[in-house]
């Protein structure tokens, strides 16, 4: 079985990616990507603890945080659409 | 014993998959580029979750990250550039700064996570091995999560009347 630190680093490692495209990318659509990738870490954490949980609490966790992400997709989504509407661009730091 | 090894080469495979490929994001200029990577990653991610005893999340997560949320994800790509046979590109901003903050984060992280003495801590019980999540995951559903279960049905119901109110003309 695999030692839990190593899941740990992993999924740390994975926030720290989503972490930096939200900081340096300048496409909205991108920063929705690491945003995505911020919530699988998350996700990949309360697995690996449920692992050790029989009463599987970590699992259901991540499966109300799959919907939220999907809510929160939705929504950015359309807001962008609508910046793309008024702006003609989805850079975030237009001029 | 052979046995375990074969399991974590295979799980270390798919973790330099997903670091692989989430890199990648971060590295490339090409937006579309970029969507595929991630969907490489959230693949892998599935496979991790498999790999964890957690299949029914692994199911979830290819359904709803991978057939919804990243064919969300192309079609706005495609719908807020102007399509010229060119590739469609995104500049970098703070780019020294972010990879500082970046890197800092997760060797902190990291050392933490390997300082830390897991293996005899009160909560983890090591025989406690999940095998087929599916039916105990339905039971807790239906009982002690039923409230939060169909709040966010509701919630999920007016995100979605939401996003499409915001997006028609």
């Amino acid at each position: 079985m695999i030692p839990i630190s190593h899941i740990l680093i992993l999924s740390a490692i994975l926030f720290a990616i989503g972490l930096m495209i939200i900081l340096m990318k300048k496409n909205a659509i991108v920063v929705l990507m690491g945003v995505e990738l911020i919530l699988n870490a998350a996700n990949l954490n309360m697995v690996a603890f449920s692992q050790y949980d029989p009463s599987l609490k970590g699992q259901m966790f991540s499966m109300f945080v799959m919907v939220i992400a999907v809510s929160e997709i939705a929504i950015a989504l359309a807001i962008v659409f609508k910046l793309y509407h008024h702006l003609r661009t989805v850079d975030i730091d237009f001029n | 014993m052979q046995a375990i090894n074969f399991y974590s080469l295979i799980f270390y495979g798919f973790s330099a998959l997903v670091l692989v490929s989430a890199l990648n994001i971060l590295l490339t200029k090409n937006v579309l580029y970029a969507a595929f990577s991630l969907l490489v990653s959230l693949f892998g991610v599935a496979a991790l979750y498999v790999l964890m005893g957690a299949d029914f999340i692994g199911i979830a997560q290819i359904m709803i990250y991978i057939g919804g949320i990243l064919v969300l994800m192309i079609f706005g790509v495609m719908l807020t550039t102007k399509l010229k046979g060119e590739p469609i590109l995104t500049q970098n901003r703070n780019v020294l700064s972010s990879l500082l903050v970046g890197t800092g984060l997760s060797t902190f992280l990291g050392l933490i996570f390997s300082q830390f003495e897991w293996a005899n801590r009160p909560w983890i019980d090591q025989t406690a091995l999940a095998e087929g999540s599916i039916r105990k995951l339905g039971i807790a559903t239906m009982t002690d999560f039923l409230l939060p279960f169909e709040l966010i049905a509701i919630m999920l119901l007016v995100a979605l009347v939401a996003g499409t109110y915001l997006a028609k003309k």
